[in-house]
């Protein structure tokens, strides 16, 4: 009976324990950026690797998203003769919820475990190990700058994805389906604002570039250092990833309204 | 407390254990300056976390732990990196940065920690790479490294900021003959050249024996024996007679716990293992 | 390391392209310009009924855009619509004497603010209160009507 809830108390505990010290590392981790701003090209090359090369994967997922939005909604919307609208449905899909959401779990399914493989395997052939000997700071050498770069870009790329599906909405509804260009364009201006539904889509995207950077960081620090310990946190990267994504996005659009 | 000038690093009565088991059960090794120290026993034994507790990588449970006759487990962060860069360490994979070229690696130490110039960067990391005899491979990755010529570099590296001291991790595990009488002789003629002091974790008896000036050997926690090379070789001790000479059965079972073959074979084997 | 200045150029392609693409959504998608963007007055109609206007709903002088209406609020005394509309700047020669009306594009579209010019030699300014309004037309009533009339007529 008591056994039992030893085992309560002590998952408790330990549960605590690990949230504290996750959260004291992201605040040794923000703290890092202050370094930073001498030290630009360490962001830089982050960007790179973590922006660049996800940039191709997020404008070929955009643009093919914004084309089955405007083929479905056309298909929809035509029922009720209001094809007209089509702009409108696209556009706001798009800045609300597809491009930020979407984003993220293209994001942390290229950058994310790219990110958590690349710590973790620096930590199972001991180079953070051996950073901390020559005396430098791995939190703020190697983690900050990632942290930073992928805040920076997740709401780049958010962006791009949804101009790019906007535009891939406009190819399939106004010039495959022959809805009125200027219906498509001038509905979507006069419905789409730019602070409820632009603004909020430009935070979402940052909330969830800070939380999906930080779990595929914090999985390869933290990731047991053999082979098998990096593989298994680079699945938990994507997996823990996409659920926080998706929870969070339900709770942000719950405040935002 | 004094310092004593002769000794580098002074360990007392040094507790640790990682979860419930005890790796360290009290232990006093003393390092002196200028001669190489080794530091050998069973695999498993915690050597390499004896390295780290040095660094000040890992807190030992109880114990001291100096180095200058400072204390390193009490030490605040920014002193601790101080006394970091007066050593070097030498990981068991070489630990170079993967995504930097071989040049790039030794120079990183410099970059990060002195203002020098690029032309005095140069000519440091030449320098050291020259120590090594790598000179001609610094433009390689260290994916295109043999295990030992990545030991090398990561030697040129650890000695980069010229450190008083430098720790090696098995340095000998899984080298071929050659590159094994490079290193020994590396570190030989280094600690003497540049006056540096090394300690040496291995479980290579001969390499180790060859080399070392004085000898510790810890199993389950506990100082087993210390001394000379000779004085090790010439052990009373059965459990140090075993160790030194790799005898399969001793002290040290080859068997692990188990009930008797017979009653395992009969199937009355009840030990509760 | 790759070449570091191909790193540094595709980071500041992959930078331009995010801001362009943040500028396309503000600009192109969400007509940010319209909100408080640029010189603007205000004016003010009263309406007797103003269902189905929201604030942003554009006000236009013969179909094209000139402004958007800000607010809509209720008078506590005459429980009349007030809607206040703000138009850019470009647009200053509006007579005083214009009438408004809230109109429907389309069938099933959505409801506007249509000003027809009338001839005065003053122009609306900022604050003005347009007198002659138009209400919206709510379908319910219309058909109420047509159907009383129709009944009427029979007799």
């Amino acid at each position: 009976m008591f056994d039992w809830f030893a085992v309560i108390g002590r998952n408790t505990v330990d549960f605590l324990a690990r949230l504290g010290a996750e959260f004291l590392l992201f605040l040794q981790t923000v703290k890092g950026f202050y370094a930073l701003i001498w030290r630009p090209s360490l962001v830089i090359q982050q960007l790179f690797s973590i922006g660049v090369r996800s940039m191709l994967i997020i404008i070929v997922s955009g643009f093919f998203v914004g084309m089955v939005l405007g083929l479905q909604g056309y298909n929809t919307l035509v029922d009720f003769g209001a094809e007209e609208s089509l702009g409108v449905m696209v556009a706001l899909s798009l800045v609300r919820e597809l491009g930020p959401v979407v984003t993220a779990l293209l994001f942390a399914g290229r950058a994310g475990s790219a990110l958590t493989a690349e710590i973790g395997l620096m930590k199972a052939t001991e180079q953070l190990s051996g950073l901390e000997m020559m005396a430098i700071n791995p939190v703020e050498r190697i983690l900050a700058p990632r942290l930073l770069a992928g805040i920076i870009s997740m709401p780049l790329l958010a962006a791009m994805f949804s101009s790019v599906g906007i535009f891939g909405g406009y190819l399939v509804g106004v010039d495959l389906l022959g809805v009125d260009t200027g219906s498509y364009w001038s509905q979507m201006q006069s419905n789409v604002d730019f602070h409820k539904d632009i603004v909020n889509g430009v935070i979402k995207s940052a909330v969830f570039g800070v939380v999906v950077t930080w779990i595929a960081i914090y999985e390869g620090y933290t990731c047991l250092p053999t082979s098998e310990g990096v593989s298994r946190s680079t699945t938990r990267t994507v997996v823990y990833s996409a659920l926080t994504v998706l929870g969070l996005d339900f709770l942000l659009t719950a405040i935002m309204l | 407390m004094s310092v004593n000038d002769n000794n580098l690093v002074r360990i007392r009565d040094l507790h640790f254990s990682r979860g419930r088991s005890k790796i360290f059960d009290g232990i006093d090794i003393t390092i002196p300056k200028g001669k190489i120290t080794a530091i050998m026993g069973p695999s498993g034994t915690g050597k390499t976390t004896l390295l780290k507790l040095i660094g000040g990588q890992l807190k030992p449970q109880k114990g001291s732990i100096q180095f200058h006759g400072e204390e390193i487990p009490t030490m605040k962060t920014k002193k601790l990196y101080e006394a970091r860069k007066k050593m070097g360490m030498l990981f068991q994979s070489g630990a170079l940065l993967t995504d930097m070229s071989v040049f790039d690696n030794i120079a990183f130490p410099l970059r990060e920690h002195t203002d020098l110039p690029e032309v005095m960067i140069r000519d440091l990391v030449l320098m050291k790479l020259q120590a090594v005899g790598l000179r001609g491979a610094r433009d390689l990755r260290p994916s295109q490294l043999s295990g030992g010529m990545a030991r090398r570099v990561a030697f040129a590296r650890a000695i980069a900021l010229d450190p008083e001291m430098v720790m090696f991790d098995e340095p000998f595990t899984g080298q071929d003959p050659i590159s094994m009488g490079v290193l020994v002789q590396l570190i030989r003629s280094m600690n003497d050249s540049l006056g540096l002091t090394s300690v040496i974790v291995s479980h290579d008896i001969q390499e180790t024996l060859a080399i070392a000036d004085k000898i510790y050997i810890i199993s389950q926690g506990k100082i087993m024996g210390h001394g000379s090379p000779e004085q090790m070789n010439q052990s009373e001790s059965p459990w140090i007679s075993q160790f030194v000479h790799g005898d399969a059965d001793g002290p040290v079972r080859f068997h692990y716990q188990a009930c008797p073959y017979k009653e395992d074979l009969m199937a009355e084997c009840h030990l509760e293992l | 390391m790759l070449n570091s200045r191909i790193v540094e150029i595709s980071v500041g392609i992959f930078v331009a392209f995010g801001m362009a693409a943040l500028l396309v959504l503000a600009v192109n998608v969400s007509n940010v310009s319209g909100f408080g963007g640029g010189d603007h007055y205000t004016i003010v109609a009263n309406f007797d009924n103003a269902s189905g206007l929201k604030a942003r709903s554009s006000v236009s002088i013969a179909g094209v855009t000139i402004g958007r209406v800000s607010s809509i609020e209720v008078d506590p005394v005459t429980y009349e619509a007030v809607v206040k509309m703000t138009i850019d700047s470009r647009f200053k020669e509006v007579p005083i004497d214009s009438s408004v009306g809230i109109y429907t594009a389309g069938l099933l579209g959505e409801k506007y603010v249509g000003i027809e010019p009338g001839g005065a030699p003053d122009y609306l300014e900022e604050g003005s209160v347009i007198r002659l309004t138009q209400s919206s037309i709510v379908l319910e009533k219309l058909i109420s009507q047509f159907l009383f009339s129709q009944s009427s007529n029979k007799k």
